[in-house]
Parts: structure tokens; sequence; C-alpha cells
């Protein structure tokens, strides 16, 4: 705010930077200086183990066979790329899950989003128990999913018939999933979109109205072009989160069943195989597909964000 | 601020609080043991080694897949406070490979070898050396139902077409063994290839040694799974579905460990009436079963800064006294041979006999450093039992090979 405050007059004058240097400089010092514990932290706990990933990557590293520790080039990553029963699969059902939570968790969280914000009685209680599902421990509630569907100890695997084991099947399993996860991230959801829909003017809606918009028109033409940076801010996060996914399927398959993602193969070829080449290799593409989606809906939302057409 | 709360979490995780005198403490990792057995004798040792030493119990998680993820992930950090270490027994190779263990030295090994059942020795064994001390064993029998079964089957074949004909009549019919995709299938798949004569991998866990034996073991399990024997969850049975159905009174036959026993006493008085043992079922006729043996060896950790006294205490924890403890406490059946013979160990389990017969000529899991990749493998390849035919036999053998070389992925 204050270095931006402090530039803007320097160009909108057009005097040399020169000028404002002295006090310039002292602000630059004392901003880098309060940034830098912030800095030697973060390079100490994410770019030291990101770096180090990638030099592993690049290693026949099995701490089974620790002699034959050897540098590969590329060859952990054709291993990984090649494999079209495992790795493909298992992306493939990372991609499944991700794209029909998140549309499933958009939908339903833009109801409740307006439910919350509509609200006139008990807002408070309201929005504290759409809150609940968020609030509950990720690996509890699976544990409670995973109990309620397996037959003799849950109430859930009944429904379907007597003898079913619904996450013992593939195609029963995702949805399961996906159910579990949509449970608990739709109200991480509502509450990114309701900060959206504060930001729409009472008024527009009712110029629109007496221009005689359907609620829908209202909805659809007003609402949403408004909100849309919210929505994509929030769309943002959970792609990234869901494309992670690991400790509901881990909780609830274990990932048998050609149920796996990407994240629980890897956990399976570091911790379990301890083989550390190919997992670093798997963690490094899980972090270069995770970049791909930010940097796509970055270059989207710049396009989109109406805010933004301003600076073009 | 968080550097420092980091280096002092880690200094509390780490330091095992040693004074210069006095006994020094010994940690045991070792799987949850609810009887109290091992309490009892870790007191007793520490007792009686005057004080040169003091057991202290550290408790690793239930499934065998988190104990081995807890010690390896400290024993890559060259942890010094793992002295005692409870190895499942397909471990040794992995740990002595990595360097995580400790040697017996020679003539303590004797020591340990003597009395000791074969298998067991085997399985602490890695390239010619004693890595690690058998602890407790454990193996598989045949439970049927006696008011169905008069004579118990002695080969496969046998018992499958018995199945078929209770079945026939309307009877309890089922065979109960465990088909998930788990180390228990692997478990099944190891004892059909013994028994047929054969081996997965070669002693020195350098090559696939898959053959003909391989082709009857696939026979065996297509020939049951696609028969009215099986149970239609095969695919998803582990030891206590297993156990479960047997005591819904669904099952004729069941292939598993001696816990069924005490545990139908307990929940199922009518069925437990009808419930007797006998020896596993032959692949192949007139040749002896060679059942997959599974128990806990303890090792010596390779960073642990009082391996002398570790040694001294392993052995206390696996004397005679103990082992019988264990036996009649918590149901774990010795390594000993001189104890099958010893009257008190022959009340507690009533099916000494059989166990001690499967325990002579019991098999070995594949012995490589990689065993975790090859048992993946394995249950990844067979799932579901349905789909075994001895046309797998191809992908199942490239797949073992490329694990033992930790090439690839594993599933």
């Amino acid at each position: 705010m204050r270095l931006g405050a402090v530039a803007d007059p320097a160009i909108g004058t057009g005097r040399p930077r020169r000028a404002l240097t002295e006090r310039n400089r002292a602000e630059r010092r004392l901003a880098w200086m309060l940034c830098a514990p912030a800095v030697a932290v973060m390079a100490l706990v994410a770019i030291y183990p990101i770096v180090y990933a990638i030099y592993l990557s690049f290693q026949r590293y099995d701490l089974r066979f620790p002699g034959d520790k050897s540098w590969i080039g590329i060859d952990n990553y054709t291993t990984i790329l090649s494999s079209t029963d495992l790795w493909w699969q298992a992306f493939g059902v990372t991609v499944l899950i991700t794209v029909v939570s998140v549309a499933i968790e958009l939908a339903l969280g833009m109801a409740v989003a307006i439910v919350m914000h509509r609200a006139i009685f008990g807002r408070g209680v309201i929005r504290t128990s759409v809150l609940v599902p968020y609030g509950i421990v990720t690996v509890a509630a699976a544990f409670s999913w995973q109990y309620a569907w397996t037959p003799g100890t849950g109430y859930l695997a009944g429904l379907l018939s007597s003898t079913a084991a619904p996450l013992t099947h593939q195609w029963q399993a995702i949805p399961i999933i996906i159910l579990a996860e949509v449970w608990k991230t739709t109200p991480f959801m509502a509450l990114l979109l309701l900060a959206g829909l504060s930001l729409v003017p009472e008024e527009l809606l009712r110029a629109a109205k007496v221009d005689g918009a359907t609620a829908w028109q209202r909805f659809w033409r007003v609402m949403v072009p408004v909100m849309k940076p919210a929505i994509l801010v929030a769309l943002l996060f959970r792609t990234l989160d869901a494309f992670r996914i690991f400790d509901n399927i881990y909780i609830l398959t274990q990932g048998s069943q050609n149920t796996r993602s990407v994240s629980i193969l890897d956990y399976d070829q570091l911790f379990t195989a301890l083989n550390l080449g190919v997992g670093s290799a798997m963690s490094v593409l899980i972090f270069l597909a995770t970049a791909l989606i930010a940097f796509g809906y970055i270059k989207g939302f710049g396009a989109a964000a109406p805010g933004q057409e301003v600076n073009r | 601020m968080a550097l420092a709360a980091l280096a002092l979490a880690t200094a509390a995780g780490c330091g095992s609080g040693q004074s210069s005198s006095g006994p020094v403490t010994l940690n045991w990792y070792i799987f949850p043991e609810f009887s109290g057995a091992f309490v009892k004798s870790a007191a007793a040792c520490s007792q009686g080694s005057n004080g040169a030493y003091e057991i202290k119990i550290q408790t690793l998680p239930n499934a065998a897949d988190g104990q081995r993820q807890q010690m390896v992930r400290r024993l890559a950090a060259d942890d010094s406070s793992l002295d005692i270490l409870g190895l499942d027994v397909t471990w040794t190779p992995e740990f002595a490979e990595a360097g995580w263990i400790t040697p017996w030295p020679d003539d303590v090994a004797k020591r340990v070898e003597n009395d000791t059942l074969r298998s067991m020795v085997d399985t602490a064994t890695w390239k010619g050396r004693l890595y690690s001390a058998p602890f407790n064993t454990n193996t598989q029998l045949l439970w049927y139902r006696k008011d169905l079964v008069p004579n118990p089957p002695t080969t496969w074949k046998q018992m499958i077409s018995m199945a078929e004909d209770l079945a026939k009549q309307g009877k309890p019919h089922y065979i109960e063994i465990q088909g998930a995709q788990y180390e228990g299938y692997t478990v099944w798949f190891n004892t059909l290839v013994s028994s047929a004569g054969g081996q997965i991998v070669s002693d020195d866990g350098q090559r696939v040694t898959l053959d003909q034996s391989a082709v009857q073991a696939l026979d065996t399990i297509h020939e049951l799974a696609n028969s009215t024997a099986a149970d239609p969850s095969i695919g998803n049975q582990m030891e206590d579905q297993t156990r479960l159905q047997f005591e819904a009174g669904r099952a004729a036959f069941e292939l598993n460990y001696p816990y069924v026993y005490p545990s139908a006493k307990a929940d199922v008085p009518d069925i437990f009436k009808n419930m007797a043992w006998t020896v596993y079922p032959t692949v192949k006729e007139g040749v002896p079963t060679h059942v997959t043996i599974g128990g806990i060896d303890l090792a010596v950790g390779a960073f642990s800064k009082h391996k002398q006294q570790a040694f001294d205490a392993i052995q206390c924890l696996r004397s005679p006294q103990n082992e019988i403890q264990n036996a009649v406490l918590g149901g774990l059946p010795p390594v000993l041979e001189s104890v099958y013979s010893d009257p008190k160990f022959q009340k507690a389990y009533p099916m000494w006999k059989a166990i001690f017969t499967t325990l002579k000529q019991a098999s070995v899991r594949p012995k490589t450093p990689a065993y975790q990749s090859v048992s993946l493998q394995i249950s990844y390849t067979l799932s579901p039992p349905s789909s075994v035919s001895a046309k797998k036999l191809g992908t199942l053998r490239s797949r073992i090979e490329d694990a033992i070389n930790s090439k690839g992925l594993v599933p």
C-alpha cells in the first residue's frame, strides 16, 4: 500500500526516479528486512524440499538398494509416463474426481451461499452450522463414511442390497469418494461464494427487477458476472485441492480396486516401495500438473475478470 | 521463532534421555500386544539383567504396513533410539540390505539358531548371516465342520469336490480363503507354489523361479474361484472376513490361523462344537504341503548405542519361559522346538501337533529386499481370483522381475 502510494506520484509527474530515492530506498530496505525472516523460513521449508525432490527425481535411489544409487537422467519420468495401468489410470481417476466434485460443489455451494446471504433470521446460526462438515477433521469424517458404507457396521451399505460392499467395487467406490469430498468441502466453496455475493450491489438487482428481469436473468446476467472473480478464485482453490486428494481415498479404499489418485500412487512409491527416485519424479509431475491448473485459471481469470479490463 | 520451535520438537522427538550411570534404556519397537505378555517378559528381563539394561516398550501401529513405515522412516534418518526392532518375517532382507540392522556375532548366532525352527531361522538369515532372532511364529491350518465333513480332505481337489457336493445338497459349503488384494493373498499363492514343489524367487533374491509348479498353483486358484465352493466375495476376503463367514455357519472349510479357534469358542458355541482342524490340504497327491510361515523376528538397530545389551535382552525375551508365556497369554506360537513338548504349552494349544507338523515343513515367502513390491505385484496381478488362469504366468513373471530389480511402479 505505502510503497504503491509513494511510487505513483513519481510516475505521474514524470520526475526522475532519483528525486524520491532517499526515502524510497529506506523504505525498500525496511520492507526487505521485514520480509527476510519469512523468506528464509519459506526457503527452508518449501524451496529446499522442492529443489531436493527435483534433484532426487533424476536418480535411481531406492532406500532398499543403497548401493545402486546413481544418476539416470529422465529414466524415472519415462517409467512413470509409460505406465498406462498405474500412472495414467490414477491420473484419470484423479481428473474424474476433481472435475465431478468441483462441479457439484460449485452448484451446491452457490445455492448454500444464496441461502446464507438471504437468510433473515438466525444468520449466525445458519452460517455456523453450514460450516460444521468443513470443521471436522477429514480423516475422522472419512472413517465415519467408511463405516457407514461397510456391510455389517454401516447404515448406508444396506441401502443398496444386504450383501453389497460398495467400497470394494471401482465404480461404486469412486462416487462414494466424490460424495465424501463434496460433503466435506461444499461449505468452503459456499463461504468463498458468499464473499463474492456481498459484492453484488443491491441497487443493481433492484434496477434489473424494475427493468423486468426474471429471477434467473438477475442471477445469470447480473450476479454471476459481478461475482466472477470470486467464483474463479473459489474454483481455483478447490480444483488444486481436489487434484491432490489423498486422505479420503486413503481411509475409504486405500486405493484398492483402481481407486488410486496420483497422490496415493506417489505415496505407495515413496513409503511402501521406498523408491525415492520414482517417487520424487512423480511428486514433480503432480507439482507440474497443479502448476498447470493454477496457470490455466490465472490466465483465464486475467482475461475474464471485469476489474482487469481497465489495465489492458 | 519457528526455527527454535522446530529444533525443540526434533530434540524432544529423538532424545532418549540417557544418564551416564545406571541401566541403559533399550527401546523395543514391537506390535501392540494386548494380553500384557510382552510387558511381563520385558520387566522380568530388565530385572534379571542386574542393572545392565531396562527394556522400554515402544508400541508400533496395529497394521504391518504402518509398523514398517514407522521404523523405516526413523532408520532412514539414522535414529539411534531404535535398539530392538520387531520385524515381520518378510522384512529381514530389506532391513539388512539397507544397513539398518546389525548382524548377530557368530557365537551368539549359533546359540540363537540352536533349537529354533529351521524355517524361522531362514526368514532371519540374509546372505548367509543371521540378522535377527526368531521370536514367535504362526501358520495356517484347515478348519472344517465335523457335522458336514466326516473325513477331512487331504488335497485341494478333494476339498473342492466335497464342497461342491455339499452345495448340491443345499448345505453350508463355502471354502473360506483370503483372496482380497493384500498380503494374505500372496501368502496363499506362496503356499500353493511351494506345495507344488516350486519357489517364487531364487534363494539369493536375484531371479524369478516360477515354473510348472506355478501353473499348478494358478490352476488351483482358478478351479476354486470358479466353482460353487468359493465364497462369492472371495475377492474381498481377508482373515477376519473368512473367520466371520465360518462363524456365521455359511462355510464348511476355512484356511486360517489358530486364533479362529478361541474366537469361535467365545462367539458361536454351536459351530464350535463341530469345529475340527487338520493340516493344510496338498496341491499334489503325495507331496507334503508347505504352508507359508509367519511371525516376528527381533533385530538390533544399526544405529543403536547399546548393541551388546540389546543382543543380551533379545536372548532373554525369547527364553523358553517367555516363549511359553507368550503362547499361553498372547496365543503366539513359539519358535523353540523344545517348547512344543512342554505340557503347559500343549494344554494352551490343543492343536499343537498339527501346528508343529506344519511348521516343521513350512515355506518362506520370497527373500528379497524388494519383498513389499514383489508381494504387491502378486496380489495385484492375481486379483480378482476369478480372473486367474495359467495364462497370467507370463505377466506375473515379468512384474515380479521388475519388482526385484526395483524397476517400474508398484501398484
